[in-house]
């Protein structure tokens, strides 16, 4: 895989809601590639809570039968970006969870590109983000389906939630198919804590920021349930969190 | 414990209680019923502080204090709680983690110490053994995935581990069947029925009456009381209906 030398811009797609001056002295960013051999499986989890701006670009090649499970932190203090292209075999199996928080005036994405090749292949995106102040958080999601991969699922369980109005968060999941026999779904939502919710837990003596809290914690934990180091990922979510809040 | 004077309030601008008034003692249970849009919820909802139901003249004294005054939060640390018709799902917060923040909130509040963590699930093992409910329920999420009946349940554990002066019920008995009615009511009498407490049900229906006997039984019509009794009203108004009891 290879990457252009010069800067993207805002007309290139996956950089569309970038902060390209952030970006600028981190590019060209050096891909790392991870190959999965059939039958394997393998893990990452990545968590950037740093004050530096960070991008990564992540090439994952799995092959038939293998599968990854990818699990994503991104709460750095500054510029935050993950980019994942996925590239899968026959009956393989991709597991993505990503939470997102960004305060200040930060942003904070994931992109994702994920290549169903061959049949019977299995895709799964949650992201969960959290934006605060005049944040933004990005997600912008492509999954393909070649012809002939057939017996494909793929999807992508996308929310943000917004803590002040000046926040923004672009979520962009996209359906490229091209073969007949494919199961894909995407569910999309950009919200702010539910006001009954609220509410009622006021209502049993939960003072509005420790509702706030609460909901938020759970929120966020939906990206990480299942990970093989669910306990330390969530321990570094929720630090992240009290930052943020 | 409990006075209601004059209340008016709205909701998106729509008058709905319209001078209404009512006194609660310690000790007593009271009961008010009424036709659908007559202002039941909205009453249990305005006395709870609920964002959007807006106070437009009257007053309400709780304790002592000014409850208007207070925070929804700041209420419930008061000793008034509030069982919702509709209680609501929190995913991914647990029953147990929520009732002892909760809990530990109100305490703080009012300057009492925290209750640890075996202490409190002592309590709520006691209070759940009492409504029935598997304690296993209460390490799940909040109402997540609980039947109709199981959230009613649910929402008295709550009543049981924070143990209100004052405790709101409104349609507590709807979608409970016969025996989940009669846990209720026990329950409600286990937990309320003592001299220093006040209950204030919300229903449309007699049946609940039957095993929490009220002492007063008021009819709400067009956002105010309009008749006032014992028991034997409940009674009358099942027999003859709202229209012709409210006239």
């Amino acid at each position: 895989m290879t990457q252009a030398l010069a800067l993207p811009t805002r007309k290139d797609e996956d950089f569309r809601y970038a902060d390209l001056a952030a970006l600028a002295p981190l590019w060209p960013v050096a891909v790392e590639t991870i190959a999965v051999a059939a039958g394997e499986r393998g893990s990452l989890a990545l968590v950037l809570d740093g004050s530096e701006p960070v991008a990564r670009e992540i090439a994952i090649t799995l092959g038939d039968g293998a599968s990854f499970d990818l699990r994503v932190l991104n709460a750095p203090a500054a510029y935050g970006r993950v980019a994942v292209r996925v590239e899968l075999g026959a009956g393989a199996e991709f597991t993505l969870g990503a939470a997102q928080l960004a305060g200040g005036d930060q942003t904070v994405e994931i992109v994702t590109d994920v290549l169903h090749a061959h049949p019977d292949a299995i895709s799964r995106q949650v992201v969960r983000s959290v934006a605060g102040g005049s944040a933004t958080a990005n997600y912008l999601g492509k999954v393909r389906v070649a012809k002939g991969a057939d017996g494909t699922d793929g999807e992508q369980s996308v929310r943000a939630m917004l803590l002040d109005r000046t926040a923004t968060a672009n979520a962009r999941p996209e359906l490229e198919i091209f073969a007949d026999d494919v199961k894909c779904a995407h569910g999309c939502a950009v919200g702010e804590l539910d006001a009954n919710s609220l509410f009622y837990m006021a209502q049993r003596g939960l003072p509005p920021e420790l509702a706030k809290r609460l909901m938020l914690q759970a929120f966020v934990a939906e990206a990480f349930t299942g990970a093989a180091d669910e306990e330390a990922l969530q321990a570094a979510a929720k630090a992240a969190l009290e930052r943020l809040l | 414990m409990l006075t209601i004077t004059d209340l008016h309030a709205t909701v998106a601008d729509k008058p709905i209680l319209k001078g209404l008034s009512l006194t609660i003692n310690a000790g007593e249970v009271h009961a008010i019923m009424g036709p659908n849009g007559a202002g039941k919820s909205t009453l249990g909802y305005t006395l709870g502080g609920r964002p959007g139901y807006e106070v437009t003249g009257g007053s309400v004294e709780f304790l002592g204090q000014d409850l208007l005054e207070l925070e929804p939060h700041e209420r419930a640390a008061a000793g008034l709680f509030l069982g919702f018709q509709y209680p609501v799902e929190i995913p991914g917060v647990s029953f147990v983690q929520f009732l002892r923040e909760s809990l530990n909130a109100q305490r703080k509040s009012r300057g009492e110490e925290p209750l640890s963590g075996g202490d409190f699930l002592k309590l709520a093992r006691q209070q759940a053994a009492l409504l029935k409910l598997d304690m296993d329920m209460l390490k799940r999420p909040v109402n997540v995935g609980f039947s109709g009946g199981e959230k009613k349940r649910a929402e008295m554990v709550q009543m049981g581990i924070l143990d209100p002066k004052l405790a709101i019920l409104d349609e507590t008995d709807s979608g409970l069947d016969i025996d989940a009615l009669r846990i209720v009511g026990d329950g409600i009498n286990a937990v309320m029925r003592k001299p220093d407490k006040a209950v204030l049900l919300i229903t449309h229906y007699q049946r609940l009456l039957d095993y929490v006997k009220p002492d007063f039984v008021h009819v709400l019509a067009g956002g105010r009381i309009v008749r006032t009794g014992g028991p034997e009203l409940a009674l009358e108004l099942e027999e003859r209906g709202y229209e012709a009891v409210a006239a």
